[in-house]
Formats: C-alpha cells, structure tokens, sequence
C-alpha cells in the first residue's frame, strides 16, 4: 500500500483517495465547507488547504489526490494563516445574524470561524446584499448568508437527478438560485438544508421554531416508507419539531425524503387523544373500560369465532403479534395485512422481500422496473438506482407507463404481457439482462395487485432465476411501500381466503358473519366493505376510517413508542419512544392485553420485554436487529401466460398516502405547489 | 456600473416567440458536429451567440430555452453559462452597442474623455439604452487592442485611435447612418508604428 507522511507521521492510504480523505483517516481533522462524500468535488471554498512539500503554496487537501511519498503538514503557521485568510474572505460578505439565524448552534461556519477566524475584521466597505429567491413550500433562502460552496447545486444534479437549482452570474456577482425562482420539483429537496452549510437554505416550516440546544434528540427509524430509514427525532416536551436523517451505508445514505422530513407536522394536528364510541350515529367521549365492555359485548353477540384484524401502513410488529394471539385465543383466523392487494407466494419470504439489498442496487449494470414508480414509493432508493445508473452506466428498462425517473431508461412497455416475452427469451431487453454481471429486477405491487399477481410473481421469478449470476444475490426484488408489510408477512399475518381480491372476500366475510371487525391503523379501506361490522379503530389520527368507527381506541404515532418494523430487506429495526403519547392512547399490545383479560386470558406478557422474548422466541428472524438474512432462493419460478394487464401506479399523491402527512400542512402545501402546480 | 452582460435576470418580453432562423438551423449542425456526439452541450456557447445575433444582441428567456431544448441541457445549465459571461446580454440593448475600453492604457490614453463623448452624442448614461434605442453605452475591461489605445468596439467592429473629435464623429455618422471607418481612425495598419520611421 502506498504511504503519506502526514506531520511526520507515515501512514497508509487505498490508491484513489484524495489528500483529504487520508488525513481524514489518520485522524487529523480538516476544515471543510464544498467538499462533500456524497458529491462530487469542487474544490472553490478553499477552506481545506494543507501544506505539501515541494508545492510553493498551500494546496486545496479535497482535490489533491494522494500519491506515494507524499509530504503533508497541517499544522504549521503557513496553514494557520492560509485558513485564517480563506475565513476572513468568506467573512467579508457573511451577515453577522447569527442571533436570528436558524442555523445557529448547527453552523458550519459559525463553528469553524471560532477556530479560525479573526475576532474583528478589517473590512469598512459595505457587505453585499442579495435578494432571497423562492424554491418553493419546503426551503427558505436568506440568500445574503450563501457563500457559494454549491453543495445544493451538485445534490440536486448529481443525487436528486434534477437540474433545478443553478449558480449564476460570477464574482461578486454570483448567486444561488433555482431557474426563474422554481420550486425544487424533488422529493429529496430537503436534503439541501442539510448540506447548506450556512444559513442560506433553512427548512421553512421550522423557520424560527427552536434552537438545536433546546431539543431533545432521539435516535429513531422512519416509517413513511418501506425502507425504514435511520433519522433523528427532535423533539420539545411532546411536539415533534422536525426529523433529520442519520447516515446508514445500508438503507439511506445521507438522505431522507420531503415525507420523512417534513410530514412530522402531522403529527400534532388531527390526533385523536380519547377514546369515543358511537350512540345515537354520532361518537361520543367515552372511556376505556366502557369501551372494553362493548366491545367484549359486541364480540361475543357476534360470533368470537368471526373477529377480523386488519393492519395498516404503520402496524408494527408488537401490534400485529399481539392481536393474532388474541385473534387465535378467539378461534378466528381472520387477519389480513393485504389491504393494497398486493399477492404473494405462501411460505416463500423471497416472493415479498427485497432480496437482493439496496445496497447492492449500486452494483448493478442492468435494473427492470415492473410496475413500479421508485421515485415515489421509496425516493431514497431512486436516489441509489440513479447512482448505479451515473456509477456503472445501468441500463434500466420499465414496464409500465412513462414517467420522469431522473434518469434514462428504456420504456418496454405499459403493459404486463410483455413479461410474456422476456420469459420466452425474445426480446432486445433479454440480451441487456443476460450480459449484465449484477442484474436486478425490481418489482412493484402496483404489478401484483390483481387477481394474476401469484402468475406474475412465479413468471418473473423465472426471469429472475434465469439471470441470476452470483449465488449470493437474489436478484428477485418486491418493493413494498409500507414498513409493517414484510413484518406482517413473515409473521403470517394473512388468511388464505382473503387471496386474490381482498376487498371482495372481506365484504363476502363480513356481509355474511356481521363480525367486529379491528382496525389497526388502517385508512385505506372501502367503506362499503365495513358497512355490517361493528368497527373498532384502532389509530393516532382522525383520519377515514374513524369517520365509521363505532368504536375509537387511541393509540400513540411512531415518534411515541418502542416499537419493531421490518424493512423491505427483511431488516429488523426498532424505533425508539421519543416523547410521551398524546392524551389517553394506549399502545397497541396492551389494548390487546387487556381484551384477552376478558375472554380466554392467553397474553400473558405484562411488558414490552415480555412481549419481544415471546416473539423471538417463536420468530426467531426477529431477534437479530438492522441485519439482512438472506433469502438467495427463488422457488416459485414457473411459466405462466400471463394476460394483457395494464399497470396502474397505486400512489396518487406521495406526499399525502397516509394518516399522519394527510394531516400535515406542510404536505399539503407540497401537493399544491408542486403536484398540481398553478401556472 | 450597469451592464446588460452581468445580470442575473431573465428578461421576458409579452408574446415574445423564438425559432431558429433557417439559416441559423443549417449552421447549428455544423456547429454541433465539431463535437463529441455525447458531449454536444459544448455547444452551448456557440449557440448561445448564434441565439443572441438572430435577436438583436440579446438573449431572451426564449431563445435561451430554445438554446437549451436543442443541446438537450436543462435552462437553469444555459441560463448559468449565459450569466457567467459578459459577452452574452440578458437585456434588450440598442442598435449599436458601444464598449469603451477602460483598461490602464487606454485609460492613460485618454478613454473618460470618449466615455463622456459618447454620453453626451449617445444621450444615455454608461450602461443605458439612448431613447431611440439606437446606441447602448457600456464601460468594459480591455478588449486587447492597446497599442492602438484609446479604442472602443461598436457591435463586431473595433476603432482605434480614436480622439474626442474622432469618435464625436463617428458616433454621429453612426447616428445619421452615414458610412464609417473600421479599425485605426488615424489611418495605420495593424499595429505598425504610428510615424514613419527616418532611415
């Protein structure tokens, strides 16, 4: 390996890596403001300058590749002053707002100015001003406090796969700036708050809510979509003031969507925070042991036999095992998780999950995209697709109808019976697939939602197991939307006879047992299915469904328990309670608890540890947290005729598919804004 | 000081349509095929010359997207390229746009002189558009012609060695459309010495 001496100390670095990058890792630590991991280098803030033997002035450490016997130093006067005098240059023009600046405490700049600035300037002309521009509901600009790293400018070109934001003019005259003052049409434009490393682009709905030191931190998981990625939950006393992405290589990178970010506002508005029940066609307050009482009434008037529990987009684990224990202690096996229709393979966890990682979506060479819109299903994972696509030149192929991935790919077809083809081996898209060394197929439900689903789902399991070239990577992948769906699913948390057309079968069921039927959370659901049941709802948010509810036990949101999901992958994580629930909610397993206390006493756990031994013990994928195991077999390949089926995209909306971003302002402000835009 | 090839702003005129001439279509394809065939947004600065001389010296927000739907670029790419530059005007600007160069040796030799001639002939200030839309005035760095200081560039042409009287003249005659001379006032080529040396 080669070597660099970094203040006469020798060390070694990978071929490739910058100057920076090997000081980095031999600990010593480097000033920073453009230069960025996930970006490409720029190389113009100046900041990271390091004195390098033989050079006849300081060299910019970010973009200076690292060579073999190469002489670095990074603490002698000369960089001292180098930095001292970039500082002071960056200075110049900076406004001393700190005191009314939303990144205070957080500032790059202000941080770094306290190590390597002066503490007067020297400057008596006048600073420049600069007007702040629109980019729309979801970042504010003080455009004055930029100091033109371009940090926004690459993300939203190189990850976010936008040309939206721009750098122009030059000199002094230069300015951030979308074209024509635009919104930033992406749903990962929250991220540039992040990267700003002033106060130039702060998160417009917590403009001048809080300081970073007044909040609570907690580590957490989000649940806006399948991928369960790792962020921050800041919260003050029990108002979530904004979530924050972590960095985990695995899942999200750096990188949370608008929804994650900016839908937390719903979580304090909308809540449903006592329990009601329904007299005389309307609800009513009520209380719990009222409620236990009716519903153990309802339930034993009508059939125990005949309870059904359905769960929705973020039922976690703990919930889902607890009510089909009880549901079991009734003799009922009517549980379903299916609510989108989505079909799978029975005991094949490959036929649900995402197999082959997301990580490994950077390796690819060639993706097909079947009835799926990643862009809006799971932003974050797009952002990993449109790597391998600028990385590895990914050839991506989409079967259904067009839209604007951020980036290029070759339309197949809008319909499923192309499938047909490729299993046949007949198309051009055959030979792009059987070249590629890392080929994957990426499978949406919007696909599978219909009554030929399990057909699709074995033929592209023979495509798939055609084209499998490494044993170790399932090339087969499911893209579920919601966090509970894979959990759901590996606990078999579905009835064979809700197949294929799940709100038919319901209505079949409950039309002919009038059954109480639980609620879990669940919103996507036809009312006329739930027209002769009794409804419990169970939920956080007075969203559709507790429009029906005959009953409404509250329940706390993510931000507000402990809880187990599991990812797409088959990824186990556990949330982490960062504030106490609203009101009288209840978590979910209790609730359940204290309902098999009324009938036949089979919960026998008294608290959340009880409960969690219980389920690895008897689910033993649940015991190993944020690991992947692996599922490399596909053994449903068969060959079917599949019919000329039309995709349909089943997200209208993506900032508002759920309860809690149903209730955000925010993300009702996106939707106006951006999807159906005034002109 | 004001000059219609550093703005940050896009100017957009009411009902305004741009399309490529034919003339200018035909040149575009000779102009792209200098390039990589993946790499044709090198063109954009060709073409965004060849937008601004079909639209009376200027770039409006049409041509600029029609710059960029023919590269396949997306506008903000274009609209940063012709910001970045002084050459390209984001303005409207008269029939003759009139550079004065203000660098060192013209400046010695006399360039505010010219400068407050031609704001008194043009009735404009520097970085202004006279009322009959005849002449823009602007102030620039130097145009690389100084041994022939004080000199300014009207549209494509230079002139050079020019005086108070001179350019009062010129500008005049440029004023009642009157044929002008190109390049040395003063009647030298080039830049060979202004008087003849003795043998």
């Amino acid at each position: 390996m080669p070597k660099i001496t970094i203040n006469s100390k020798e060390y070694e670095f990978e071929n490739g890596m910058t100057v920076m990058q090997a000081c980095e890792q031999a600990g010593t630590e480097i000033p920073r403001f453009c230069y960025h991991e996930k970006l490409s280098i720029a190389g113009n803030c100046r900041m990271c300058l390091v004195e390098m033997e033989k050079a006849p002035k300081p060299i910019a450490s970010c973009a200076m590749p690292a060579a073999d016997g190469m002489v670095i130093k990074t603490n002698t006067e000369t960089v001292k002053k180098a930095r001292k005098g970039v500082m002071e240059f960056l200075l110049i023009n900076h406004p001393l707002d700190c005191p009314i600046c939303d990144q205070g405490g957080e500032c790059d700049l202000q941080d770094q100015a306290m190590y390597y600035g002066f503490d007067k300037t020297r400057y008596e002309e006048n600073k420049r001003a600069v007007q702040n521009k629109n980019m729309g509901p979801l970042v504010k600009t003080i455009m004055t406090r930029c100091i033109h790293c371009t940090r926004c400018v690459r993300f939203s070109t190189e990850v976010a796969g936008v040309d939206d934001i721009g750098l122009l003019g030059r000199g002094e005259n230069a300015e951030i700036t979308t074209y024509l003052e635009k919104t930033i049409e992406s749903e990962l434009s929250g991220n540039v708050i992040d990267l700003c490393p002033v106060g130039a682009l702060t998160s417009k709905p917590y403009a001048f809510k809080s300081r970073p030191w007044e909040l609570t931190k907690t580590e957490t998981f989000d649940v806006f979509d399948g991928i369960g990625s790792s962020i921050r939950i800041d919260t003050r006393g029990k108002k979530v003031l904004r979530a924050l992405p972590r960095i985990n290589e695995e899942t999200n990178e750096e990188w949370i969507s608008d929804k994650s970010r900016f839908a937390v506002d719903g979580l304090s508005s909308q809540r449903l925070d006592s329990v009601y029940s329904k007299s005389n066609q309307k609800l009513q307050k009520s209380s719990w042991d009222d409620a236990f009482k009716l519903i153990k009434n309802e339930i034993t008037k009508r059939g125990k036999e005949n309870t059904v529990f359905l769960s929705g987009k973020f039922t976690d684990v703990e919930t889902l095992y607890s009510s089909q224990k009880f549901s079991h202690s009734l003799k009922s096996k009517n549980y379903d998780c299916r609510f989108d229709n989505a079909q799978i393979i029975e005991n094949s966890s490959s036929s649900y999950k995402f197999n082959s990682t997301i990580q490994e979506i950077e390796n690819a060479d060639a993706i097909l995209l079947i009835g799926s819109n990643p862009r809006w299903e799971a932003a974050v994972l797009n952002a990993r697709i449109r790597k391998a696509y600028i990385e590895n030149n990914c050839k991506i192929g989409l079967i259904g109808p067009k839209l604007d991935l951020t980036y290029s790919y070759q339309h197949l077809s809008e319909s499923l019976d192309y499938l047909n083809k490729l299993s046949n081996n007949e198309v051009d898209f055959n030979k792009v697939l059987k070249s590629a060394k890392n080929p994957l197929i990426i499978l949406g439900t919007s696909a599978i939602n219909h009554h030929h689903g399990k057909l699709i789902l074995e033929t592209v399991g023979l495509i798939a197991k055609n084209i499998q070239k490494n044993k170790n990577i399932n090339p087969l992948n499911i893209l579920n939307q919601d966090i509970s769906r894979v959990g759901a699913l590996d606990l078999k948390f579905y009835n064979k006879s809700f197949d294929v057309d799940y709100n038919a079968q319901l209505k079949k069921h409950i039309d002919k047992t009038k059954p109480v039927v639980f609620l879990m959370g669940l919103d996507e659901v036809n009312f006329s299915t739930l027209e002769n049941a009794f409804v419990v709802y169970l939920g956080h948010h007075g969203d559709i469904s507790a429009s029906i509810a005959d009953i409404i036990l509250p329940t706390p949101a993510y931000t507000e328990k402990s809880s187990t999901y599991m990812n797409i992958e088959g990824r186990v994580i556990q949330t982490t309670k960062c504030h106490n629930p609203l009101g009288e909610a209840r978590d979910e397993w209790k609730i359940f608890r204290v309902l098999s206390e009324l009938f036949e006493r089979d919960l026998n756990f008294n608290n959340l540890s009880e409960l969690r031994s219980e389920l690895t013990s008897n689910f033993t994928q649940f015991a190993l947290l944020n690991e992947v195991i692996s599922n490399n077999e596909i053994t449903f390949a068969k060959k079917s005729k599949i019919e000329n089926i039309k995709i349909k995209y089943n997200i209208e909306n993506f900032y508002m598919n759920d309860s809690i971003s149903r209730s955000s302002e925010t993300m009702a402000k996106c939707t106006r804004d951006i999807l159906n835009k005034v002109a | 000081m004001h000059h219609p090839g550093t703005n940050n702003k896009v100017y957009k005129k009411i009902n305004e349509n741009f399309e490529w001439s034919s003339e200018n279509f035909k040149k575009i394809s000779e102009i792209i095929k200098k390039y990589p065939s993946n790499r044709i947004q090198s063109a954009v600065i060709p073409l965004l010359d060849l937008a601004q001389r079909q639209n009376n010296g200027w770039l409006s927000k049409n041509s600029m997207e029609k710059v960029a739907e023919t590269l396949s670029m997306s506008y903000i790419r274009v609209l940063e390229v012709a910001t970045f530059y002084s050459m390209f005007n984001l303005e409207p600007i008269g029939k003759n746009f009139v550079q004065i160069c203000r660098t060192t040796p013209c400046w010695l030799r006399g360039s505010d002189k010219l400068s407050k001639v031609a704001q008194e002939v043009c009735k404009t200030n520097i970085g202004g558009t006279s009322n009959d839309e005849k002449f823009t005035v602007v102030e620039v760095e130097c145009l690389g012609a100084c041994c022939n200081a004080p000199m300014v560039q009207i549209n494509d042409d230079y002139f050079e060695d020019l005086d108070e009287e001179s350019f009062k003249k010129l500008l005049q005659d440029l004023k009642d459309n009157k044929s002008i001379k190109v390049g040395s006032q003063i009647g030298r080529r080039s830049s060979q010495p202004e008087r003849k040396f003795d043998a």
